[in-house]
């Protein structure tokens, strides 16, 4: 792990969230206390995510987003565990408080929905029942205010309150996930946490469940940290993009900045993954090898084994987040050394190739 | 062997030249659901009728429930259909009775599956599987020639070199390699279809596009068709030559490739088009009303069955159901406003 001076600097130069952060990470670790050593999910990320935006965190499997979102709620059960960091939600820490604080915090100002709803919701219980539970821990035991409520919730999200006596398997999957928003904003939190929420659905239906949660977001005003794989679903409803990958922030900034010009080569790897279903059809590479064993250290850039612009230092040297025009990217190109001659003709190159490419689309 | 693409023209081999590798006439298949005395029938599969030519990647594609699945089963003969009937090659699949026809069935259309991680048995080397198929379907080839067939399908995949990752167990594989094992497996029987069922939707982005390059390598170098069940709209444009979407056990719309999804007819090929998440293309905020809600398919009365979702329903669609009909040479919509000619767009 670098020392610690790098770290600081890596959290200061993030950019800042307008207003009034809801959460502030900074320089979070989580790594999983195994029999032969730590493995290091989550190396050192930071962000700030201010009063109603909506952040969105893609990256493959492994590479340590739902770590990431876990530690954030105060989620991680044994052998993962936060080493490092600290996780500020309205200015309060939350790394170290007790599962008691955390229960009063939890549904009221921050909640999460899981990427399976099917799991996550009670099949022996109905749909109402669940609600109430959440809101008699909450202290409210007015059964009046309880109905009201419960079906409030359910009516935003487009499912009529008939459903609070149904049973989970009784709804597809659709109303299932929006049953599980509804019950994630009974109390009106300042910050949702979703977890791929997604991934289960059908185009159609991720499509209208998206524009939905966006709806609620502009009306209601909360936060939202988004984890998916799918780098395109979030690129029409987030506002700032983190893109991961072994477990650090490889590129942090602006959605619109990012899927314009991507700068890593990982995000340009992943945008070019995906085939369109407009113009003209170009063939694809994907990205050659496979995500990293994080159990092995890697003395220089995790990414440099599949990286099409690889050079001779990335295997020695680790890349930290440099600023580049309003973004953060780890990558040894933009640390402003000058490269050997020889590699920046390539390296041109390459990048003006990504860059026409990017252009292109 | 042409590099050429095959889109839409359908290569005819020269001897049985009108008859599709594989075709359905009618295929449907109810599941009876509720107690052993419930009357109730959930129409999974209703009248499909399909073909697939050879040297051909056909995309199947559908929401969940669509009916996508159960094709692929029935298909395989994991499934007895409820009526209908599969012609293989001009030969109902009916007729096929004796072990040694029915061998030769499956070698001819082996299955890829969804999950490269249940489907690959974990405790035996990568040969096993591969081996196992060949000595099972290919009795006449010596062990050393299974061997060397085996190493042929393995880089045929690209997973090289052969000869390490034979004798490799499934988890030190990734999940690419798995579901690359996966299409190996298939391949070492030479097959002539190959019925894909959702292969990569269990992958990593990055990882997709390679297996699905792998796929159309098959198709290019190994003549082989494949049937790809997705519900990616877009992977289905990147490697297939002709698109059938299905709704509620039916088709929806069918036609090749380019044409369907530059010109979709069927409303509703114009709502999975106008939900495709694309970073490339600019959000368009109107229309976006459509709940998502399942098909119905218990007992469904005559009638469209995405009447209750479309915008353009008129009286006829509730009582008739439409017939799939051809609305250009080649593509084919069973929607009733556009065959009255309507090119109106209900979505996107």
């Amino acid at each position: 792990m670098p020392s610690a001076p790098a770290d600081h600097r890596t959290g200061q130069t993030a950019p800042a969230a307008p207003g009034d952060p809801v959460l502030e990470v900074r320089d979070l670790s989580v790594a999983y206390l195994m029999d032969r050593g730590a493995v290091a999910a989550v190396d050192r990320v930071s962000f700030d995510l201010g009063r109603g935006e909506f952040l969105g965190i893609v990256g493959e499997s492994g590479c340590g987003k739902s770590t990431l979102l876990f530690a954030i709620a105060q989620l991680l059960a044994p052998p993962a565990t936060v080493t490092g960091g600290s996780v500020k939600f309205k200015g309060t820490s939350l790394v170290g408080l007790t599962e008691r604080q955390l229960m009063a915090v939890r549904w009221r100002d921050l909640s999460v929905v899981m990427q399976s709803a099917m799991n996550a919701l009670n099949p022996v219980t109905s749909i109402g029942k669940q609600f109430a539970d959440a809101m008699q821990a909450h202290g409210v035991t007015s059964k009046k205010e309880i109905a009201a409520r419960s079906a409030e919730v359910l009516r935003m999200v487009s499912i009529d309150p008939v459903h609070l006596k149904s049973y989970p398997h009784q709804l597809s999957g659709g109303m299932r996930q929006r049953s599980m928003i509804a019950m994630a904003l009974l109390f009106t939190p300042d910050l949702v946490i979703m977890d791929e929420p997604t991934s289960a659905l059908d185009v159609v239906a991720q499509r209208a469940l998206m524009t939905q949660i966006k709806e609620l977001q502009r009306e209601l005003g909360f936060a939202v940290v988004f984890v998916t794989h799918d780098m395109s679903l979030v690129s029409h409803f987030s506002e700032r993009l983190l893109v991961m990958y072994a477990g650090q922030a490889a590129e942090w900034g602006a959605t619109r900045q990012v899927f314009n010009h991507p700068r890593h080569p990982y995000s340009i790897g992943l945008l070019d993954a995906f085939p369109s279903i407009t113009g003209e059809k170009v063939p694809l590479t994907g990205i050659p090898g496979q995500p990293p064993d994080l159990s092995r250290a890697q003395p220089g850039c995790w990414f440099a084994p599949r990286c099409p612009q690889v050079m001779d230092r990335c295997a020695s040297t680790p890349p930290e987040l440099y600023p580049v025009d309003r973004t953060l990217v780890r990558c040894l190109r933009y640390d402003g050394t000058p490269p050997d001659p020889a590699v920046t003709a390539g390296a041109a190159q390459d990048s003006a190739g990504a860059t026409r490419g990017t252009e292109q689309r | 062997m042409t590099t050429a693409p095959a889109n839409g023209a359908a290569p005819a081999p020269a001897g049985d030249a009108a008859e599709p590798l594989l075709r359905t006439e009618g295929l449907t298949r109810h599941f009876r659901i509720g107690g052993a005395l419930s009357r109730r029938g959930l129409h999974a599969v209703d009248d499909v009728s399909l073909s697939i030519g050879r040297r051909e990647i056909v995309a199947l594609a559908g929401e969940s429930g669509s009916g996508k699945s159960t094709i692929a089963r029935l298909l395989a003969k994991i499934y007895r259909p409820t009526s209908g009937e599969i012609y293989f090659a001009g030969r109902p699949l009916s007729t096929l009775r004796s072990r040694r026809d029915l061998l030769s069935y499956h070698s001819d259309v082996p299955m890829v599956f969804q999950d490269p991680f249940s489907s690959i048995n974990p405790v035996f080397r990568s040969s096993h599987g591969l081996l196992r198929t060949l000595a099972l379907h290919r009795p006449d080839l010596s062990a050393d020639q299974r061997m060397d067939e085996a190493l042929r399908s393995l880089e045929a995949v690209g997973l090289t070199p052969a000869a390490d990752v034979i004798q490799r167990y499934p988890h030190e594989l990734s999940g690419g390699q798995r579901q690359r094992l996966g299409f190996a497996q298939a391949l070492a029987v030479r097959p002539k279809l190959i019925l894909a069922d959702e292969p990569v939707s269990m992958l990593d982005v990055s990882i997709r596009i390679g297996l699905l390059n792998v796929m159309a390598r098959l198709r290019d170098t190994e003549g082989v068709s494949i049937l790809y069940i997705t519900h990616d709209i877009a992977s289905a444009r990147y490697v297939a030559d002709r698109l059938i979407v299905l709704y509620a056990g039916q088709i929806a719309e069918t036609g090749p490739v380019e044409e369907v999804l530059a010109h979709p007819r069927h409303p509703y090929t114009q709502l999975l088009l106008s939900a495709v998440p694309d970073p490339r293309r600019p959000l368009s905020a109107a229309g976006e009303t459509d709940q998502g809600e399942p098909p119905r398919v218990i007992d469904p009365g005559p009638g469209c069955r995405f009447r209750w979702r479309c915008p353009l329903a008129i009286a006829v669609c509730h009582t008739e159901t439409p017939q799939l009909t051809d609305l250009e040479p080649d593509h084919a919509a069973a929607c009733h406003v556009a065959a009255a000619g309507d090119h109106a767009k209900a979505f996107g």
